[in-house]
């Protein structure tokens, strides 16, 4: 991987130090610690980093066990970059079992363990050499009940993610603010930002977890069923956030309400019993389903 | 209309005679009498013990006995400051050392161990509560003391400048050591409370951590201690109760002199230690004395239990409320069950 | 426009410092360290145990009293036999009077008093029994039994310290496992027609049986272990002696007197008493994880 180019001209001595600071770069996912790396990335994370944001994920041959059971028997599929796909499928189809292996969540559970590739863009995070910490800021994620930290305030839970990176945060209010304004919930606690974030209603706790991914810049979003704890009008609210997300990040949602899978994504993937039955289009995977299981599943329940 | 059909006698039939329900009421009012029972002992058992302290306490008054710093059985002069001070030193030292290492054991075995580790590493933990008492004073004053007399004495001289620390001779029997043992012992009942507190956490939190890109210790600052404080303090607590309540081993490690101990590595005394060593020869005002100095023991034991027990309940109850929610198991039961057998 | 920085760039940011790696690693590094710290003791204990104390077993060791003649050979000093039998017949007596106690007042807590204002304060009163100091039970005893009727020290005296000190062990123990009894059992026999006593004795209490053992071992293993509260009320003897209502050596006051002792060979004994002391206890405990691992309640 970093094997040593020859220099001779001045473009080559350019474009060498240009990929050089790539691999450093990339090295930042890395589980090493060789100072090198570190300064480079110091280097490349006070770069203001603009154009388009979100990167690509994509599973191949993806397995999940516990213990002797697999729930993913072997998926390809691809997330497009700030495209929101929905996961669908009957429940213990293996759906967050899927997503939880993304970030790597899945092998937290004991006795479990995940096979294949997920490729970031082009960086494999089953890679032996890539830190799972690093990944998991990368790869945001929202659970199916909203879990504030119940010790700490509204604040303090938007700049958890933040304070993890060790340096001082420079500007904390202003990236906890911009967070709360992105997930669309500041006019409604920026006056009491102190207060025990345990004590606002469901819908707004999801919202401030939702903050609290958002604060360390993820390129992608991992959403678990986010709105099955939630009534409707709390469940509009994230929908409508999702669709404003998906032009920072890369969103992947599961979910087990069809109507939701039809409102936010904009491509749908059915699940069955640890495999992935078709991927495409949502208008076509609830329209023209190329599958008959997809059909029987989607019209069974989409009445 | 129908009941009509029924004649008297199938009312009847469904009325039990008083004499079947005898054993019902016998077993309620009985039980009843036993839990009442209870309550009196205890209350009957404070009344005798101030009766029996009071001689001590109208001769040299309760504060004066409790603070006087003079513990002379030839001349009758008790004042119990010596024994305090001895108790609390020694208790605050296996708080001091023996907490950060229980908590730790927790931490590790909650968090960090490997899945087929746990069981055994709880099972070894807990054997360290079944040893008994004598037997750690044995172990300690003829295998402990003796080996960690150098290093003590080392440790006195490099701080002779640190008052009350450095600076004199070390003995074999002193405060630092009976803190030490003491901490050995508080371990178990630390380890296993924390242990069951940190059960608690929902796994949901830690989740959120990790999710968040915490590394392993960092989700454990952020999701675990937090969540868990008032149990292990309430742990704690528990175990500070166990020190100051801890007889047989501080009688023999202590070195049992009757008088402030000049440094930490020096001899002393304790509450519980003048009881078991000078009981059994004690006449008259003497006797008296030492009543009074288990009144006092008891007093400040049943106020760290209290503290102690109020947290740990806390947590508890916050554990089984969240397990209601989620239809999890009981896990405050567990922290019931473990404070029960402490 | 600036290029559009390439994804290796973008990852960059989410790298973790060498600063919080070191800090990870270092944490866990203590946190074992501390673990393996907490093991030494029960080593070093069981190590030192077994080295002094298995010197000193003998068959004349557990057949002989200890004699209180320390001036001459080591084999004149006698063995531990009277604080066995002491240790037993004590701790036998004590059982008897703790374990149908506690139980009547943990069935009596999960059966009638339930959340009541009463059970809660018998809850209370137990708990605060639990964390009294173990001397303050001999003392009790002593104001109650010997000041209070002008005897002197019997087996019986140091047997009922002990119950004291058990009793609320047993009670909290076995009531955590009665609650877990679960109630549609119980409704279900009741509404067989069965009456509430007979429900208790033939459903409840069979199901809760393994639990509340295990319980009930740990008691006893614990009051088999207490010195302090038999100081006073059981004292110590030489002699072999099967009547409670006498004086009665035990293990633990035994080793305690031998500690104290100048002379080696009673110090070996101590080692060895100490040795027989622990054995019984384990076996207590490893008998009593067998059994709850047996229990059908979680």
């Amino acid at each position: 991987m970093r094997s040593p180019r020859p220099t001779s001209s001045v473009a080559d001595i350019e474009r060498d130090s240009r990929s050089k600071v790539d691999e450093q770069a990339r090295d930042g996912l890395h589980a090493s610690d060789a100072p090198a790396s570190a300064e480079g990335t110091t280097a490349t994370a006070t770069r203001p980093v603009q154009a388009e944001r979100g990167l690509s994920v994509r599973l191949e041959q993806l397995r999940a066990f516990y213990g002797s059971t697999e729930p993913i028997k072997g998926i390809d599929l691809e997330f497009r970059a700030n495209e929101v796909t929905a996961i669908i499928g009957p429940s213990g189809c293996g759906k967050s079992t899927m997503i939880r292996c993304i970030n790597r969540m899945h092998e937290e559970i004991p006795g479990a363990r995940a096979e294949g590739r997920v490729l970031l863009d082009d960086l494999d995070v089953y890679d032996p050499t890539v830190d799972v910490v690093a990944v998991r800021r990368a790869i945001g994620m929202v659970f199916q009940k909203p879990n504030p930290f119940p010790t700490m305030s509204i604040f303090d839970n938007v700049a958890a993610g933040l304070r993890l990176s060790g340096r001082r945060q420079r500007d904390l209010q202003g990236k906890v603010e911009s967070a709360l304004r992105s997930a669309g919930l500041w006019d409604e606690v920026s006056e009491r930002l102190g207060d025990p974030g345990a004590g606002l209603s469901g819908g707004q706790q999801q919202r401030l977890c939702i903050a609290r991914s958002l604060a360390v810049d993820p390129e992608v979003i991992l959403m678990d069923e986010p709105c099955s704890a939630l009534d409707p009008i709390a469940t509009l609210k994230i929908e409508e956030l999702i669709d404003r997300l998906k032009q920072r990040v890369t969103i992947v949602i599961v979910t087990h309400n069809m109507q939701q899978a039809a409102r936010v994504a904009d491509r749908t993937a059915f699940m069955l019993d640890g495999r992935l039955i078709e991927v495409g289009p949502t208008q076509e995977i609830f329209t023209r389903p190329a599958d008959p299981r997809t059909e029987e599943y989607v019209t069974g329940k989409f009445g | 209309m129908e009941a009509a059909s029924i004649p008297g006698g199938g009312r009847r039939l469904l009325l039990r005679s008083p004499l079947a329900r005898l054993p019902d009421r016998a077993l309620k009012y009985g039980l009843t009498a036993l839990a009442a029972l209870i309550l009196a002992l205890i209350v009957y058992f404070f009344i005798r013990l101030v009766g029996q302290a009071r001689p001590a306490f109208a001769r040299f008054g309760v504060f004066g006995f409790a603070f006087e710093n003079e513990w002379n059985v030839s001349a009758e002069r008790f004042g119990a400051l010596p024994l305090l001070v001895g108790t609390l030193i020694t208790s605050a030292l296996a708080l001091l050392i023996g907490v950060p290492v229980a908590v730790a054991s927790a931490i590790y075995a909650t968090e960090l161990c490997p899945l087929r580790l746990r069981a055994a590493l709880t099972v070894l933990v807990e054997l360290l509560a079944a040893v008994p008492s004598v037997v750690y004073g044995l172990w300690g004053i003829f295998f402990l003391a003796p080996k960690l007399q150098p290093a003590e004495q080392w440790l006195a001289d490099r701080l002779s400048f640190v008052p009350f620390i450095g600076g004199g001779v070390v003995t074999i029997p002193n405060y630092f050591i009976t803190g030490l043992v003491l901490a050995i012992m508080i371990l178990p009942i630390v380890s296993a409370i924390s242990r069951e507190v940190m059960a608690t956490v929902p796994s949901d939190q830690k989740e959120a951590a990790m999710g968040l890109g915490a590394t392993r210790w960092e989700m454990i600052r952020m999701a675990v201690l937090p969540y868990c404080r008032s149990g292990i303090v309430g742990g704690a607590m528990l175990g500070l109760g166990r020190a100051i309540g801890e007889t047989i081993a501080v009688t023999i490690l202590i070195g049992d002199a009757p008088q402030l101990g000049s440094h930490l590595f020096g001899q002393g005394y304790s509450l519980a230690a003048s009881i078991a060593n000078e009981f059994g020869e004690a006449q008259g005002l003497h006797r008296s004395a030492l009543f009074a100095a288990g009144l006092v023991l008891f007093v400040l034991t049943l106020l760290v239990n209290g503290i102690a027990r109020a947290l740990v309940l806390r947590a508890a109850r916050a554990g089984s409320a969240r397990a209601g929610v989620d239809g999890d198991d009981g896990r405050g039961r567990h922290i019931a069950e473990t404070v029960a057998g402490a | 426009m600036s290029a559009r920085p390439t994804s290796g760039e973008r990852l960059a940011r989410f790298a973790v410092s060498p600063a919080r790696r070191r800090k990870d690693t270092f944490a866990r590094m203590a946190i074992l360290t501390a673990t393996v710290i907490a093991l030494i003791p029960l080593m070093l204990i069981i190590y030192y145990l077994l080295r002094k104390g298995l010197g000193s077993w003998s068959t004349s060791f557990f057949t002989t009293d200890p004699t209180g003649n320390t001036f001459f050979k080591s084999s004149s000093i006698g063995g531990i036999k009277s604080a066995i039998l002491g240790t037993i017949e004590i701790v036998a007596l004590a059982s008897v009077i703790a374990i149908p106690v506690g139980l009547g007042v943990a069935v009596w807590l999960v059966e009638y008093g339930k959340d009541s204002r009463f059970a809660q304060t018998v809850r209370f009163f137990v708990d605060v029994l639990t964390g009294v100091p173990s001397i303050l039970f001999g003392l009790f005893i002593y104001i109650v039994l010997i000041v209070g009727t002008g005897s002197s020290y019997a087996g019986y005296k140091g047997s009922l310290a002990l119950a004291l000190l058990m009793l609320p062990v047993v009670t909290r123990a076995t009531e955590v496992i009665l609650a877990l009894v679960p109630g549609a059992l119980r409704e279900s026999a009741l509404a067989l027609g069965a009456p509430r006593w007979r429900v208790i004795l033939r459903v409840v209490l069979p199901t809760a049986l393994p639990g509340m053992v295990t319980g009930v071992l740990l008691a006893i293993a614990r009051a088999a272990g207490e010195t302090a509260p038999l100081l006073f009320t059981a004292a110590a003897t030489l002699k072999t002696n099967f009547n409670l209502g006498q004086f009665m050596n035990s293990l633990p006051v035994q080793i305690y007197s031998d500690v104290t002792s100048p002379t080696t060979a009673v110090v070996n004994r101590a080692w060895g008493a100490a040795l027989a002391l622990v054995t019984m206890i384990l076996l207590l405990n490893v008998i009593a994880r067998l059994i709850s691992r047996r229990s059908r309640l979680a």
